[in-house]
């Protein structure tokens, strides 16, 4: 019992566990609170994409020495605004121009960095994630990043309600409609960013997908569903951490293998009692 | 068969009562019927209406640089009637929704609701999309969706009132469908999907609601319930564009007919305006059987407008 509580608390005596912890939470907030509007929005690419484009910024603020975070944002919310004028405007089908879009943003990443001789640890970290890594200022930025997050859909709910599910009505009521669409691209990016140390870009968009999608098949309303996704996203997040530490393995995909098992299961038992009426049936 | 009653523009030119004077101002109510428009000069002769709840005045309308979506299109909403839209596919229909709502201003011409400009009355009018482009497994409940009707003006931090809820309470019950509140919408019946879409509109406090394709899916009884809860709004003192491609619909439930292809092809009462003349011309072909004296039910006259949507006619 003694070896179990202690197999519990000890990695979280160490001060970088708990910034991890923390900025998992952080995490988990932001990616709960946009990633059910992502999935319910069918907005999935775009948030993978939004992740890779983010790495033309990193390498160009890593070439020229200025903060990394800050070129992964800059970049991100470019991408955001930029995916937001292709779908209103492209006359190439949306997923082909993301795919497009971020390939090639990701290529201009890869290729800015290539000319550098050795590639470095704080690129690498951006890439795959670092979880353990994660520095008091890093956690700084992210929990002002998600304040600006959460305190934008919570002042803006009706609206972003409104336009998630019916653009045209909303559009009709007097609802900028056409703000609203950019400002959900825009806080994907954000999203992105706060995740980006924590998860890196190649599994972000799983942190925005997965535990929104779980919750999802088990309720039925936006608010639900942000609070169960909260709870299964820390939950694969201690997970994750607990993996990391006594298995000796990566901490992101550790987490994101976690939510897809959670996902896994509930698909399994809410399937088999038929959650989801057939279309129609009650007439 | 030609209607004496049917507005008849061709290309660019007006029927006979159909001069345009540029200058002439409204007054309030735009009630000043003497006879600019076609469509009042015929409702002058052959009805007593009370106030309009739409006027649609001499309409060019479309995207700039490309061919008006409308053109010169005249014709008018009653209050407490129900007008039938009926046209193809491109016809210009979704164009005229827009203008109606203001989304869209007009190239020439004007909309007038309850006699006021559509800036000035967006509380007024609500649209009703077809139900198939409505994202129905979107996680909001029935009462979620009611209550976006209400939505007046961003505040930030805001939630819906009392009398907000109060008000799509007394929508839903209008409409028929109280006790679902708390329902996903995912999980209603088509009738009772197209319910929720309308209480939505009437949760907003209009009095002119636009629908878009309302019956289309539904079986005949589901239909046959839905037309007579609109019958009840009417009556109740509400107004109703009706876009379909239902023309037993138009001929049995609706109070006057409007044919479009870019313009009015045919305005006035079903029996007058359905006829095989005015629909060859709508439809841009002879698709359409029917009897000698307008539509008749019971005979050999049928008539079948359009085809289930999703299919593009090749008109224009």
């Amino acid at each position: 019992m003694a070896d179990l509580v202690s197999w519990l608390l000890e990695p979280f005596e160490y001060a970088f566990m708990q910034r991890a912890l923390m900025s998992l939470v952080i995490v988990s907030v932001v990616g709960s609170v946009v990633g059910t509007f992502v999935v319910h929005k069918g907005l999935a690419a775009s948030g993978s994409g939004l992740a890779h484009a983010t790495l033309a910024g990193v390498a160009i603020a890593f070439v020229n020495g200025v903060s990394i975070a800050l070129g992964a944002l800059v970049a991100a919310v470019a991408s955001g605004v930029g995916i937001g004028y292709v779908r209103s405007n492209s006359r190439v089908s949306y997923d082909t121009a993301i795919a497009i879009f971020y390939v090639s943003a990701f290529s201009l990443g890869i290729l800015i960095i290539s000319r550098r001789s050795s590639y470095t640890p704080d690129l690498i970290s951006f890439v795959f994630g670092d979880i353990l890594g994660v520095s008091r200022a890093d956690l700084v930025g992210e929990l002002i990043l998600a304040v600006v997050v959460v305190g934008f859909v919570l002042a803006f709910y009706r609206e972003m309600v409104m336009v998630a599910y019916d653009p045209a009505m909303a559009a009709a009521a007097g609802v900028r409609a056409w703000f609203f669409e950019y400002a959900l691209l825009v806080l994907i990016a954000l999203a992105v960013v706060v995740a980006l140390q924590a998860i890196g870009i190649v599994l972000v968009s799983a942190m925005l997908i997965i535990p929104p999608a779980t919750a999802s098949l088990l309720a039925r309303r936006i608010p639900q569903i942000i609070a169960i996704s909260f709870v299964l996203s820390v939950g694969a997040s201690i997970l994750g951490l607990y993996a990391s530490f006594h298995a000796d393995v990566a901490a992101s995909p550790a987490i994101v293998l976690g939510s897809t098992l959670a996902f896994a299961v509930t698909l399994a038992a809410t399937s088999r009692r038929g959650a989801r009426l057939p279309v129609g049936a009650a007439e | 068969m030609t209607s004496d009653h049917g507005v008849e523009h061709g290309h660019g030119a007006h029927g006979p009562a159909g001069h345009e004077d540029p200058d002439h101002v409204h007054d309030e109510m735009g009630l000043d019927a003497a006879g600019h428009v076609p469509a009042r000069a015929r409702l002058a002769a052959g009805h007593s209406h009370g106030p309009l709840a739409l006027e649609v005045n001499n309409l060019w309308a479309g995207y700039p640089g490309k061919t008006p979506a409308l053109e010169d299109v005249s014709f008018v909403v009653p209050e407490g009637e129900m007008v039938g839209l009926v046209g193809p596919n491109g016809a210009g229909k979704s164009t005229l929704f827009k203008s109606i709502l203001g989304v869209m201003r007009p190239l020439l011409g004007e909309v007038r609701v309850f006699g006021r400009p559509v800036s000035e009355t967006r509380r007024d009018v609500a649209y009703t999309p077809q139900a198939e482009e409505v994202d129905w497994d979107f996680p909001v409940s029935v009462m979620d969706v009611v209550l976006m009707g209400r939505w007046n003006g961003t505040r930030l931090f805001r939630r819906w009132s009392r009398e907000d809820r109060e008000m799509a309470h007394a929508a839903l019950e209008r409409v028929q469908i109280s006790g679902m509140e708390k329902r996903q919408v995912g999980e209603l019946s088509g009738g009772q999907r197209r319910r929720v879409l309308i209480a939505r509109s009437i949760a907003r406090g209009a009095r002119l609601l636009l629908l878009d394709e309302p019956f289309a899916g539904l079986d005949a009884g589901v239909e046959h319930d839905l037309l007579a809860i609109l019958d009840d709004l009417t009556h109740q003192g509400c107004s109703i564009l009706i876009a379909t491609h239902d023309l037993s619909c138009v001929a049995t439930a609706c109070d006057e007919a409007c044919c479009l292809n870019r313009t009015v092809q045919g305005y006035g009462t079903p029996a007058d305006v359905l006829t095989e003349e005015v629909l060859a011309r709508t439809f841009d072909r002879h698709l359409i059987t029917v009897g000698e004296s307008g539509i008749s039910f019971g005979g050999d006259a049928i008539a079948v407008a359009g085809e289930p949507h999703g299919h593009e006619h090749s008109a224009n």
